[in-house]
């Protein structure tokens, strides 16, 4: 299994530094529609969602892998507040930067300063997000009328 | 608008970078029954590392795979990312962002945009429309304010 996340991690990063995503100024290029356009990230991202599209859809209708590790998929089905709001809020982060995750963490041996301070940030955002989550889950639970309901999402579920 | 700048649009290299993004999410997911989305391999290894818990063995495999991958790049060319300056402002707010965002939305471009998509998840729609638009929103205001 590790021998297979590391073969993978090393694709996925050889990936994501040919494909040029790595260079925020091509993910702004796209972003930035107002200006000269750059469509590489669009064929980019529809590209790998093709290519990963038929190992996906076999691996969702297994119950284990080819390696027998059990296969328990995130749901698809409800999209929640916490989804949009989250999403709205990366991509403001996305587009003040053109970097996210995947390139960041790409991009770390270039030991370029401002690739390390943008990750050190979102790591210091993660971390706060973590910390922020577990503080609320706390307070709940030391709140005097406690009840077992759970959110309900904005769709209902099938 | 949506003119085509054909001197920076890289087709070829990003055909294929995109070909070795979609197969090594696929590996992963039908080889290991894993999502290769890099917010959470990151995420989740720090919230193990924060509860004082060891993170996934496979999520460490993984990060060491990419970070390998950058180091072995970085020996023979220089990184594409190497050379590019923004504000420092930005960054630190953006990287805010994007850190919040990922964990609040459970997934970014990786996992989301590639995973979800591949997976014909609505959820993952959802993220990757909304995303796009605030990215898009962002970025066009950003430039238009500071160049």
């Amino acid at each position: 299994m590790n021998k297979l996340a590391f073969f993978s991690g090393l694709l996925f990063g050889l990936g994501v530094l040919l494909s040029g995503m790595t260079n925020p100024d091509k993910v702004l290029g796209f972003l930035n529609i107002a200006g000269a356009w750059d469509p590489s990230l669009l064929l980019v991202l529809v590209t790998a969602v093709v290519v990963a599209f038929v190992p996906m859809q076999l691996a969702q209708r297994r119950s284990k892998a080819l390696l027998g590790e059990p296969i328990a998929f995130p749901d698809t089905r409800s999209i929640t507040s916490r989804l949009l709001l989250g999403s709205a809020v990366f991509g403001i982060g996305w587009g003040m930067t053109g970097l996210c995750p995947g390139p960041s963490l790409a991009s770390l041996a270039s030991l370029h300063a401002p690739q390390w301070l943008f990750f050190a940030s979102m790591m210091a955002g993660m971390a706060g997000f973590e910390l922020w989550q577990r503080a609320a889950a706390k307070s709940s639970q030391t709140a005097p009328l406690q009840t077992n309901r759970k959110a309900a999402p904005l769709t209902a579920k099938p | 608008m949506f003119t085509i700048d054909w001197s920076v649009f890289t087709p070829y290299s990003a055909l294929a970078g995109g070909a070795l993004i979609g197969a090594a999410a696929g590996a992963l997911a039908l080889g290991g029954g894993k999502i290769a989305g890099i917010s959470g391999i990151l995420g989740g290894s720090l919230s193990d590392a924060l509860a004082a818990r060891r993170p996934a063995s496979w999520r460490l495999s993984f990060l060491v795979g990419v970070l390998a991958a950058s180091v072995l790049w970085a020996l023979s060319i220089p990184l594409p990312g190497a050379q590019f300056e923004a504000p420092w402002g930005l960054l630190l707010v953006g990287g805010l962002l994007v850190g919040v965002g990922a964990r609040l939305s459970s997934g970014c471009a990786s996992g989301h945009g590639v995973c979800g998509l591949a997976r014909l998840s609505r959820r993952s729609l959802a993220a990757v429309a909304t995303f796009l638009s605030t990215g898009i929103v962002t970025a066009v205001s950003v430039h238009a304010l500071l160049y």
